[in-house]
């Protein structure tokens, strides 16, 4: 007796739920940690109410695995940086070309847009457009430090304890630059580009005992900043503008030999089943009105036309506080990671990890 | 006839998920990681088969250094795990009364109600340099300056033994449970000393419970990813660490997949040694309790 209303709800609620999938498509969203901030994905569903947004989040390297694991299918749209589409798709044909024409262009910040196109074209196919961008470069606690302005000082032994780095590409990146080298330029001659590689593990290596701890994530880097644990780090500028909030004498730093920028893309899986979903997304959250709460929740900048203008103020204040006009003209884009390069500074990172030293 | 095909369908039916887990989730997935960690990129796209994964570990002190340090670092573990957990399990089994054995029981469960990854941050918010205990140390007055207790190896082993403790009191309990406490009052009948007894009835008696624990404790340390990763410090590597670089941020899927078989191997070679010096077999001890 006490089955039968059992097995009939079951099939009301199979019922109900097939229902829901077959009349709304799905749009599977892989992308930052806070780059689909719940009110963006509400208004957006109020606007389209037959789509539905799954929201996945991840990282550059993870995205690359996932869409490798599956040949490019379980995801829509994918926002990996600029510099993770050209070797990526080239070694594992995970995404598929955009058709421009569905894409709102008429606001986009032309430079972003030209730059993305041109780093992202494979036998005459665009794969990827501009969505948020923002620089790698140093924060400190002026305080506490207020003469630090190069990638150098991590490593001055004034600052010995209190200073940390993730480490990753971007701080052998940026202690290249530092050294006087062209690390991005050495990328079409690898034997150069070992060679730099080289010196700059044994600058790291010798900088460890400066290094109180490598930082893994924004968390616990914004924990060892704001307790004074430390005084100095290398870091996201996303991450010293919400400090920034909590405490103004913590501000970003371009570093003097430039700070080291990205762009995160809107590209599309090989084998995503909802393209229309996934355009009608990207001209969708790059209305002005609709940046100005992305950028609220994600601290970068849009790449449209005045995207400073739509940075909510504090975020501003952190902005112009940190970027002059000469900073922002002396940015130095990722460039294409060109296969191989992955594995030697897989191996560079291995080799200061494994060292002991401090 | 009829009764014994009832009586292997019960028997095919009862056996069939233990088969399908064996063979779906363990045997399948491994059988494609060998595949995959035989494999070389030579090309972008273009693979061939053969032992460049392996003997690209053998070449790279860094790797075959970190997987040593693994080990030792383990099995450290696993002994101190062992020492700590004896006094706790012998206690729960011989000693409490009846009613409060339960409840402590329980209560060495509590922690494993909590997710790995909150408990090591629970332990980063008592150690870091702003952190609890180096705050009261201070506003005791016995220390000056901030200490700095996490990002170091002890931690490390620190966190670990907390986090496996409970694997190796569990088997211990319930092997200690089934001992005849007149064995013991035997022993003292004879005029063995405390020592004695322990070393020639009690420990002997707990040996299955005490390999049982620490091949467990040891496998589990050895293959852990949270703890080394974040309380260990700048020097500190762990291999698993090395397993997951290598999959997510080299994209070099086959030589993670070699490294993972290095550690299977590593790991087992482990607990074959240690059952061999030790003159222990699976079957004399596992198996029993």
């Amino acid at each position: 007796m006490l089955r039968k209303p059992f097995i009939a709800g079951a099939i009301a609620v199979f019922a109900l739920s097939h229902a829901q999938f077959a009349s709304a498509e799905t749009l599977r969203l892989l992308t930052w940690g806070s780059y689909a901030p719940d009110n963006v994905v509400k208004m957006f569903e109020e606007k389209y109410p037959d789509i539905t947004v799954e929201v996945t989040f991840s990282n550059n390297e993870e995205m690359v695995a996932k869409l490798r694991a599956t040949g490019g299918a379980g995801f829509d749209l994918a926002q990996p940086s600029h510099d993770r589409i050209y070797a990526a798709q080239l070694e594992y044909d995970i995404y598929k070309p955009m058709d421009l024409s569905q894409i709102d262009m008429s606001n986009m910040e032309d430079s972003l847009l030209e730059g993305v196109k041109a780093n992202t074209t494979i036998e005459g196919e665009v794969y990827s457009v501009p969505h948020q961008w923002g620089t790698s470069g140093l924060m400190a606690d002026k305080s506490k430090a207020p003469d630090f302005a190069s990638w150098d000082d991590l490593c001055d032994p004034m600052y010995k304890g209190k200073t940390s780095m993730r480490l990753k590409r971007t701080i052998l990146l940026g202690t290249a630059f530092a050294m006087g080298e062209d690390p991005f330029a050495a990328y079409s001659d690898l034997d150069k580009y070992q060679s730099i590689l080289d010196k700059v593990a044994d600058k790291l290596i010798a900088c460890k005992e400066n290094i109180k701890a490598y930082w893994k994530g924004g968390d616990d880097l914004s924990a060892m900043m704001l307790s004074g644990e430390i005084v100095a780090s290398e870091t996201w500028d996303s991450t010293a503008y919400k400090l920034f909030g909590e405490n103004e004498n913590i501000v970003f730093i371009p570093p003097s030999t430039g700070a080291i920028a990205w762009i995160d893309t809107f590209t599309l899986p090989r084998k995503g089943k909802a393209d229309d979903a996934a355009y009608k997304w990207i001209n969708f959250v790059l209305q002005p009105e609709i940046v100005e709460l992305m950028s609220a929740s994600t601290g970068a900048m849009a790449a449209v036309k005045g995207a400073k203008d739509l940075l909510p103020a504090d975020k501003k204040a952190a902005v112009n506080a940190a970027f002059s006009d000469e900073d922002i003209a002396n940015l130095k884009f990722f460039a294409n990671i060109p296969p191989g390069v992955e594995d030697m500074e897989g191996k560079t990172l291995e080799k200061i990890k494994a060292a002991t030293g401090g | 006839m009829m009764v014994s095909d009832g009586k292997k369908l019960g028997l095919f039916l009862l056996f069939t998920p233990f088969a399908l887990w064996i063979g779906l989730l363990i045997i399948l997935p491994h059988v494609g990681m060998f595949i995959l960690s035989l494999k070389e990129k030579v090309a972008p796209r273009v693979y061939e088969y053969g032992l460049d994964n392996y003997i690209n570990f053998i070449q790279e002190p860094i790797y075959w250094n970190t997987l040593l340090r693994t080990g030792v670092m383990s099995l450290l573990v696993t002994v101190l795990t062992l020492l700590i957990g004896f006094p706790v399990a012998y206690y729960i089994a011989k000693i409490a009364g009846k009613r409060s054995k339960g409840a402590l029981f329980l209560l060495c469960l509590i922690p494993l109600w909590v997710s790995d990854l909150i408990r090591a941050f629970g332990w980063i918010l008592l150690l870091r340099e702003t952190g609890v205990v180096s705050k009261s140390l201070q506003s005791v007055g016995l220390i000056d300056t901030p200490i700095e207790f996490l990002y170091n190896d002890a931690t490390v082993v620190m966190g670990l033994i907390y986090t496996v403790v409970l694997f190796m009191i569990v088997p211990l309990v319930s092997t200690l449970d089934g001992m005849d406490n007149e064995m013991i009052e035997a022993g003292y009948n004879l005029g063995g000393s405390r020592l004695t007894v322990l070393r020639r009835i009690i420990v002997p008696y707990a040996m299955p419970g005490i390999v049982a624990g620490c091949i467990v404790v040891f496998m589990l340390t050895a293959g852990s990813y949270l703890t080394p990763i974040l309380l260990g410090g700048k020097n500190s590597s762990w291999f698993t660490e090395q397993i997951y670089d290598q999959f997510i941020t080299r994209y070099n899927w086959e030589s993670g997949a070699a490294f993972g078989f290095v550690l299977l191997t590593f790991t087992s070679f482990v607990v074959w040694a240690g059952l061999r010096l030790s003159g222990q077999t699976l079957s004399s001890t596992v198996a029993k309790s």
